[in-house]
């Protein structure tokens, strides 16, 4: 019998491999994409817990976050084109200028 | 039982696509496998019963964000960053995060199992109102009229931004 | 869950799938014969008369030396992608008709959100001809690949926001409630369908359906003068054979549903014995699908090639700001009424 449990187990798995995404790859484009997979998985939760409680809510959560994440592609993408054609790298160590 | 191997196989899609996006050294291969990794989160939310989250979820994700993300990995080349190194240095850091990060979701979950191991009910009331898109459709005009506004001013916003970040600049500007 | 495989449900499903994907099938490979001899009229020429009567046999032909070409996949191509991306672009392709309506029971299943489903299935096309592009290594698919995300991410915009007219006028989203919501008629002959309710969402949806499909005038992908054949350039033997099943596939799935929700779908007068009113229907809807692949045919056979700052202008600053401007006023309308 498949219960809420699951699909948080799940959520987790996916947001903790997000989290790992983020902080160990060093190409911009696959850190992007961790972010992605970290809202996925709150986005599994909210509709778990949707499913869980009858109530739609959650639903239309999960809808706002992924109206977010395509905000957050469109600038991070952006960001990604003007890096480019300044540094010609996709190497987030490589951006560095403003270290002091 | 259905619902268990539905479950399951989405699940182990979406994990194993998950893991395979964050360790792929060609970045066109990692967008693959994120587009695996979210149509399989599209079929757990069928199994949760929100269609219309999972059809959103297909058209926005799969056939929009996505096609930009691998728009822009073939508009900037990608031949060089599959010979770079691939991981920084700071995966002890990473480790250590990411440990905490397991050993506080797995608390979280073992104090609430006993409210979350009953598996959830379909009552018949929910069918006879209206269908899963009508029930999202209401609240969203409804309960939730201003974050859907503003939320469309983040979109606006994000546009704007996204045009000024990568147009080209002018002779006169630089 | 064994007894439902044995039950009688599960075997007219069966045999719905079968008549409904065989007939697919059939039909896209002779979609092949129809545009050439179509556009070979257009173009006074007499097209394929050779195999066959009227050259009838020709798709098979084809078909055949398809299957017996050499399977090239070029040296430096990423194989893995190189071999998916035909799979990819056809699945979806063909996965939509499992929504259509064929007849009031000629339908694999109706969902609820069958609009929905089918968009999402059409978006995920792009994939196969950006992997595809993208895979052969080589200067004209990826260029040929490049234009055709861009191309599609804009006008699928257009052709969603196109829709939600219709979608306000009915009330749902379930494909064959869509036909039965344009039931009734006008003064008794006029039947009440929606392109005369939504002129505007109409000529959207058929130049947005046009331009998704990657049809001329808006071939850009393929572009042949320029591109060679843009992300197919490097494909041969059947994995060519699957992108043009998967065009073809798309060119019915957009002018099925123009027909769903514009024409009517399968509704239409029904006359004589009863097995010709159980038949009448499907005739209806495939006949009013095969008026819009006319369309289509005479299209690619008159109209010259967008150039591409012409095509990005035209699909963003002028179809979309109309299908907003059609969504308003539809809107007021309905609250009104």
């Amino acid at each position: 019998m498949v219960t809420t449990f699951h699909y948080l187990l799940l959520g987790a798995a996916l947001f903790t491999i997000g989290v790992i995404g983020v902080l160990t790859r060093r190409n911009i484009m696959i850190i992007l994409m961790s972010i992605e997979l970290m809202m996925n998985a709150v986005n599994i939760n909210l509709i778990a817990f949707s499913n869980r409680l009858q109530q739609v809510t959650g639903q239309v959560f999960a809808i706002f976050v992924i109206t977010v994440a395509a905000a957050e592609a469109a600038v991070g993408l952006g960001i990604v084109i003007a890096m480019f054609k300044n540094k010609e790298t996709m190497n987030i160590n490589e951006i560095d200028l403003m270290k002091w | 039982m259905l619902e268990l191997i539905l479950f399951y196989t989405f699940g182990a899609i979406a994990v194993i696509s998950g893991i395979l996006v964050i360790t792929r050294h060609n970045v066109v291969h990692s967008a693959a496998f994120l587009g695996a990794t979210l149509f399989a989160v599209a079929g757990i939310f069928l199994t949760l019963h929100a269609e219309f989250v999972a059809g959103v979820q297909v058209i926005v994700y799969v056939g929009g964000i996505l096609v930009l993300f691998v728009f822009v990995i073939m508009l900037i080349a990608v031949e060089r960053s599959v010979h770079e190194r691939q991981y920084n240095k700071q995966w002890t850091i990473a480790l250590i995060t990411s440990a905490i990060l397991i050993v506080e979701i797995a608390y979280g979950l073992y104090r609430g199992r006993d409210s979350l191991v009953l598996p959830a009910v379909v009552p018949p009331a929910a069918a006879a109102a209206g269908g899963n898109s009508e029930q999202v459709g209401t609240a969203l005009y409804t309960s939730y009229l201003l974050p859907f506004e503003i939320a469309s001013i983040l979109l606006l916003v994000a546009i704007v931004g996204a045009v000024v970040l990568s147009k080209k600049r002018t002779p006169a500007e630089e | 869950m064994s007894e439902y495989l044995t039950s009688s449900d599960f075997m007219i499903l069966m045999i719905k799938i079968i008549v409904i994907f065989g007939g697919v099938m059939g039909a896209l490979v002779y979609l092949t014969w129809i545009e050439r001899k179509v556009m070979a009229r257009v173009q006074m020429r007499p097209g394929p008369t050779r195999v066959g009567p009227f050259g009838l046999l020709q798709p098979i032909a084809d078909g055949l030396k398809f299957l017996f070409k050499e399977d090239v996949v070029p040296a430096n191509a990423n194989r893995f992608l190189y071999i998916a991306a035909p799979v990819v672009s056809l699945i979806p392709a063909l996965l939509s008709f499992s929504v259509i309506p064929f007849g009031p029971w000629l339908q694999v299943t109706d969902l609820s959100v069958g609009l929905l489903f089918i968009f999402a299935i059409t978006s995920l096309g792009v994939y196969g001809i950006v992997l595809g592009g993208w895979a052969s290594n080589s200067k004209y698919p990826l260029m040929g690949a490049m234009r055709s995300s861009a191309q599609m991410i804009s006008y699928e915009l257009s052709l969603t926001l196109s829709v939600v007219g219709v979608l306000m006028i009915a009330n749902t989203l379930s494909l064959n409630q869509l036909v039965m919501s344009q039931q009734r008629t006008w003064l008794g002959f006029i039947p009440r369908w929606n392109i005369f309710l939504q002129p505007v969402a109409f000529l959207i949806y058929v130049v947005s359906a046009v331009a998704e499909t990657n049809r001329l005038p808006f071939d850009l992908a393929e572009s042949e003068q320029e591109l060679v054949a843009g992300w197919h350039t490097e494909y041969s033997s059947l994995k060519f054979a699957m992108f043009m099943l998967a065009e073809y596939a798309n060119m019915v799935t957009v002018s099925a549903l123009a027909t769903i929700m514009f024409f009517g779908g399968w509704s239409g007068p029904l006359v004589g014995p009863h097995w010709l009113k159980a038949a009448l229907p499907t005739f209806w809807f495939v006949s009013k699908i095969f008026l819009f692949i006319f369309f289509y045919v005479l299209l690619r056979s008159t109209i010259p090639r967008f150039r591409y700052d012409q095509l990005m202008n035209f699909g963003w600053k002028v179809l979309l700001p109309l299908s907003l401007a059609n969504i308003l006023a539809t809107s007021f309308v309905v609250a009104i009424s």
